[in-house]
């Protein structure tokens, strides 16, 4: 599959989306439900991104090593670790039950 | 020079740019991994850049979807930065090809450093300092891991994809603040579960989006809710809020 056109494509709206954002009139920025779509949006696609990640393969749902990743990161968050840190830790906890032959 | 280190928000933008920068290691290892060739991955650093929406570019990729949902899943994910634009449009005010400059460079980050900041002459500071920072690092530590992540073998066996997990959980993270969002957060969660086995790869997380949509167009939440900054969860240092107990 040639992705170019897609990276090109997804690169073009992103900077269109942020331009009109300049462009559009100020009174606009008045309009609290636009604020709102895009803030839910956030929590919503990073949420099914997440699970994504972490049990779905292809179109099947399989349990393996990443659900040790995902706990292994919500503890490193919720000891405050900085965000490189926490992507560290769930790599070492993927890799690691791998190794002890789980996933 | 000495002007710009003394400024609160030139500092601040400064340790924003490295702590982010530094991670752009891992969005450069995680392309790599999904299939992206080395100057796709740059493409998406350079032109897209922003964190969130590279992310999940990959992520739709590696997970064996279609370049147009990929495509679908970064533009849904950086409507927010359109919001900042405004935001910013109305505190700094550029003009010509400034504007064009100071939209490329709308992200979480640079938002959060502007924002963050009362007087005039540091909101612009903060922004430019921080905006230019992330993009020279961001990119420079974005080729790094690619070339590391195309020498590294088998992704899984170095745990890349539990990395990937972790990694849009730490953007979540911060977003999570009261009952509203987690519940948000949960339903989408779930709404993508039970897709999944039903719809074709990529389609799940664009089903996500227009329930979360569909709760964003008609709940009556706090507007700012989901557009905290991602990537420094703590960056403050200070305890973190808590909702009292009811």
């Amino acid at each position: 599959m040639n992705l170019w056109p897609w990276v090109l494509l997804a690169a073009g709206l992103a900077f269109g989306t942020k331009l009109l954002g300049y462009l559009v009139p100020s009174k606009w920025m008045n309009h609290p439900r636009m604020a709102r779509v895009a803030g839910t949006l956030t929590i919503g696609l990073l949420a099914s991104l997440t699970v994504l990640n972490t049990v779905v393969s292809g179109q099947r749902l399989v349990p393996d090593a990443r659900l040790g990743a995902l706990a292994a990161a919500a503890a490193a968050l919720s000891l405050r670790a900085p965000f490189l840190v926490v992507v560290l830790v769930g790599a070492a906890a993927a890799a690691g039950l791998r190794l002890l032959g789980w996933g | 020079m000495r002007a710009l280190l003394a400024s609160p928000a030139a500092r601040i933008g400064l340790s924003i740019s490295l702590a982010t920068g530094l991670y752009g290691v891992s969005f450069g290892a995680l392309s790599a991994a999904a299939g992206l060739l080395f100057w796709q991955t740059m493409a998406l650093s350079l032109l897209l850049f922003s964190g969130g929406s590279q992310f999940a570019f990959i992520a739709v990729i590696g997970g064996g979807g279609s370049g147009i949902a990929a495509m679908g899943a970064a533009a849904l994910l950086g409507i927010r930065n359109g919001v900042y634009g405004m935001q910013l449009n109305a505190l700094l005010r550029p003009r010509g090809a400034l504007r064009l400059l100071a939209a490329q460079l709308t992200i979480d980050e640079s938002t959060a450093t502007s924002t963050g900041q009362q007087d005039p002459l540091e909101q612009r500071r903060g922004f430019w300092v921080a905006g230019i920072g992330v993009f020279v690092l961001w990119n420079v530590f974005t080729a790094a891991g690619a070339l590391l992540g195309s020498t590294m073998g088998d992704p899984k066996q170095w745990g890349l994809d539990g990395a990937a997990a972790a990694a849009f959980l730490g953007l979540l993270w911060p977003r999570i603040k009261g009952r509203q969002p987690a519940a948000i957060a949960v339903v989408c969660a779930l709404a993508t579960v039970l897709a999944v086995p039903l719809v074709p790869p990529g389609v799940p997380i664009l089903l996500a989006a227009v329930v979360a949509g569909l709760i964003g167009w008609f709940r009556h939440g706090h507007e700012q809710e989901g557009l905290e900054p991602d990537v420094q969860p703590h960056a403050d240092g200070g305890p973190r809020p808590r909702r009292p107990p009811p």
